[in-house]
């Protein structure tokens, strides 16, 4: 195995509501037993459909919120024990792309100070010509006039917004992004124009992306290695490329990605049924219901994530036998 | 045979004119898909021939709807009622849009047919059913009784398309049906909408952003850019020989696991907005391949390769790259 950058060792984060007001309390378990090694250089992908925990693994693996069980180690360094000043010191080798663009910046900073505002919290004073320069050098690196850093976020299209999202995740030289669904508003050409900023900004300053999407044909373009999720957990981890799914959940996600190519048509698909309550899972395969090859087995155990090579794993009783 | 035709359709809002002379056909049995990215007029479009502009305090300023041999555009408000929901159905992104939350999604369907063709109440309900289940809607008398709020975004778009064939149309217009939805449920909706084009020789006007939708589902293709018509032809020729820059920088934008890393085209800056469309051809400040003319003459909509084109240059454009697999 190559250098884990980032280790998450049976992760899991509980969130507790209750069902109407006077309702019994229910316990929703957004991310459960999560174990992955995220490899220094490398673009890692999480797929999954709506609620399946992609945010909140996000969030765990910065430690923006508490994990309710397992640990997130940092370049060696196990997240939950670090005391509040030196998991902020830290904070400036790890940030975060949020999902909304437009939720991410206040509306009533100006850019400048949007951009500024990471390192206010650090601590960090610079002087003001230094600021300046700063900035400037931000808008260069993420393809924007220097002159926009003093518009309004109202002011900016999604795209920009979303490029200025970046460069204040960029403006303390972290060596670690988790971009969660960066272009998940964005038209296909905006994504691409922030795509290849991405591709760009990797290669030139070495980083290592945790990165998060619903779109499969997106994270097999981008990304080298592809987690999937179902439910809160893993269920595939597998090469973005020249890989065929072992999961069938996978499978389902690979048969549900419209393929731009007119002339490689097909049914798109027979999957009946929808994902189940995250609050009342059945005891075996969360997959079970909606899956071609259930069996007993798998309606009355639980199979778990086994390797089949070394970057390789799935957890299904009876995986797509490989070609 | 073609059921829609628009022709040199143009509207103004205000003092905007946010389409300028589209054109495009829709028979029966098929599916037209209109593409562009946000901003394009596509939305615009759709409420043109649903007749809806005076909602927005829009109208048509010149060019024709057909539908069926008659020009929708000289319809009044009331001739248009009968004919919305009847014989032309709109389904949008958002199915909150369609539905009453307050009232059981059942009796909306009913509604629909009870209004447009006379039924009694007990026969609009086992219709409703029948339809509910031919969606594949699981224990569908169960849901017929359920509220909006108590089912998932997909059922609910199942609903507002049950609602949408309620009345027997012969149109339909569905405008970014599955965009807000997973991707599982967004192919299951697909594939619904393609069997019902299939099965009972709809015609679908079909509203989408996603490429991959319009490969995989339609039949022929209407390429919209800040208002105007860039390309039409067959799904087939749009993919393999895209004559427009814009439909291949589109194409040239989708990733898949095929393309080497760092070739996704992408497209410099973004569509203008309806105040500010440039000069001549409205894509040149975009455009790879823009000439002086380019800026200064508007390109028409002209023959090329089977299809129709609005590009000085169409027909000098290589194939699109990236299309072709392995
Ligand atoms: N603060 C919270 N309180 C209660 N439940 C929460 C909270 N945050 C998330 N959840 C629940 O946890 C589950 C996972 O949510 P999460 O936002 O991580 O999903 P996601 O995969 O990012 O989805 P999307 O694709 O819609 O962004 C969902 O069922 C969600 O409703
Ligand atoms: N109600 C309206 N009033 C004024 N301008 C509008 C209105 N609706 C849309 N527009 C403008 O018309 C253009 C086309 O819009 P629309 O048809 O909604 O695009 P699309 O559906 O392709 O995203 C855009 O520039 C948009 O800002
Ligand atoms: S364990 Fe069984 S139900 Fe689950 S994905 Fe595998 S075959 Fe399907
Ligand atoms: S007319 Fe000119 S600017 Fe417009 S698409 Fe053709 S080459 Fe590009
Ligand atoms: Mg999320
Ligand atoms: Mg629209």
């Amino acid at each position: 195995m190559a250098d884990a950058l980032v280790s998450l060792r049976n992760l899991s984060r509980d969130f507790h509501s209750r069902a109407g007001l006077f309702g019994e309390r229910r316990v929703l378990r957004a991310v459960n037993d999560v174990s992955l090694d995220i490899e220094q250089g490398q673009v890692t992908g999480v797929v999954g459909e709506s609620g399946c925990g992609k945010s909140t693994l996000a969030r765990l693996v910065l430690r923006l919120l508490d994990a309710s069980g397992g640990q997130v180690t940092f370049d060696g360094t196990d997240l939950g024990k670090l005391p509040a000043r030196r998991l902020r010191k830290l904070r400036q080798r790890m940030q975060m792309v949020f999902q909304d663009p437009y939720s991410a910046i206040d509306p009533r900073y100006s850019i400048r100070e949007a951009l500024l505002e990471p390192l206010q919290v650090q601590g960090i004073r610079l002087a003001r010509g230094e600021a300046a320069a700063k900035v400037d050098k931000l808008m260069d690196v993420v393809g924007l006039s220097r002159k926009m850093a003093e518009a309004y976020p109202h002011q900016l299209s999604g795209g920009q917004k979303q490029r200025i999202g970046i460069a204040r995740a960029l403006i303390l030289q972290p060596s670690f992004l988790v971009l969660d669904e960066p272009t998940a508003s964005l038209d296909v050409s905006i994504q691409a124009q922030v795509i290849n900023l991405l591709e760009g900004l990797k290669s030139e300053y070495g980083l290592t992306y945790l990165f998060i999407s619903h779109d499969l044909g997106l994270v097999r373009y981008f990304c080298d290695r592809v987690v999937v999720m179902y439910l809160g957990r893993i269920v595939e981890i597998m090469p973005a490329k020249n890989a065929t799914p072992r999961h069938p959940y996978t499978r389902t996600l690979l048969d549900s990605n419209f393929e731009p190519d007119p002339a490689k048509r097909r049914v798109v698909t027979r999957l009946s049924g929808e994902i189940p309550s995250a609050f009342d899972l059945p005891p075996g395969c969360a997959f079970a219901a909606r899956c071609p090859r259930a069996s007993d087995l798998c309606r009355r155990e639980r199979p778990e994530l086994t390797s089949s090579a070394p970057d390789r794993s799935a957890a299904c009783h009876h995986p797509i036998e490989q070609q | 045979m073609t059921l829609l035709s628009v022709r040199d359709l143009s509207i103004t809002i205000g003092r905007m004119q946010p389409l300028d002379r589209i054109s495009f056909d829709l028979a029966k049995g098929e599916i037209l898909g209109v593409v562009g990215e946000s901003g394009s007029g596509k939305s615009l479009t759709a409420m043109s021939v649903m007749g809806l502009l005076p909602l927005i305090r829009g109208r048509i300023s010149s060019g024709q709807v057909l539908f069926d041999g008659r020009d929708l555009t000289r319809l009044k408000e009331k001739e248009y009622r009968a004919l919305r929901g009847r014989r032309i159905a709109l389904i949008t992104q958002n199915p909150m849009t369609s539905l009453d939350p307050v009232l059981t999604v059942g009796s909306q369907i009913d509604q629909v047919a009870r209004l447009h063709l006379g039924l009694a109440p007990a026969e609009a309900k086992a219709r409703s059913i029948d339809l509910m289940q031919q969606l594949r809607i699981p224990e569908a008398k169960a849901v017929h009784d359920q509220y909006p709020h108590q089912l998932s975004g997909g059922m609910k778009q199942r609903i507002v398309i049950a609602m949408a064939l309620a009345a027997d149309p012969d149109l339909i217009i569905a405008d970014e049906p599955t965009t807000a939805l997973d991707v599982t449920i967004q192919a299951q909706i697909m594939q619904i909408l393609v069997e019902l084009v299939r099965d009972r020789g709809l015609a679908l006007m079909l509203i989408t952003h996603d490429m991959g939708v319009v490969a995989q589902t339609c039949d022929r293709v209407v390429v919209l850019y800040a208002g105007r018509v860039a390309e039409s032809n067959t799904v087939a020729d749009i993919f393999a020989a895209p004559q427009h820059p814009y439909t291949r920088a589109l194409i040239g934008c989708i990733p898949r696991e095929a393309l080497q890393p760092g070739s996704l085209t992408g497209i410099p800056g973004m569509v203008p907005n309806v105040l500010d469309y440039p000069a001549g051809c409205r894509f040149h400040p975009r455009c790879a391949l823009a000439q002086p003319v380019c800026a200064e003459t508007v390109p028409p909509l002209a023959p090329a390769e089977g299809g129709l084109a609005a590009c000085h240059f169409a027909g000098e454009i290589a194939p699109a790259k990236g299309v072709r697999h392995g």
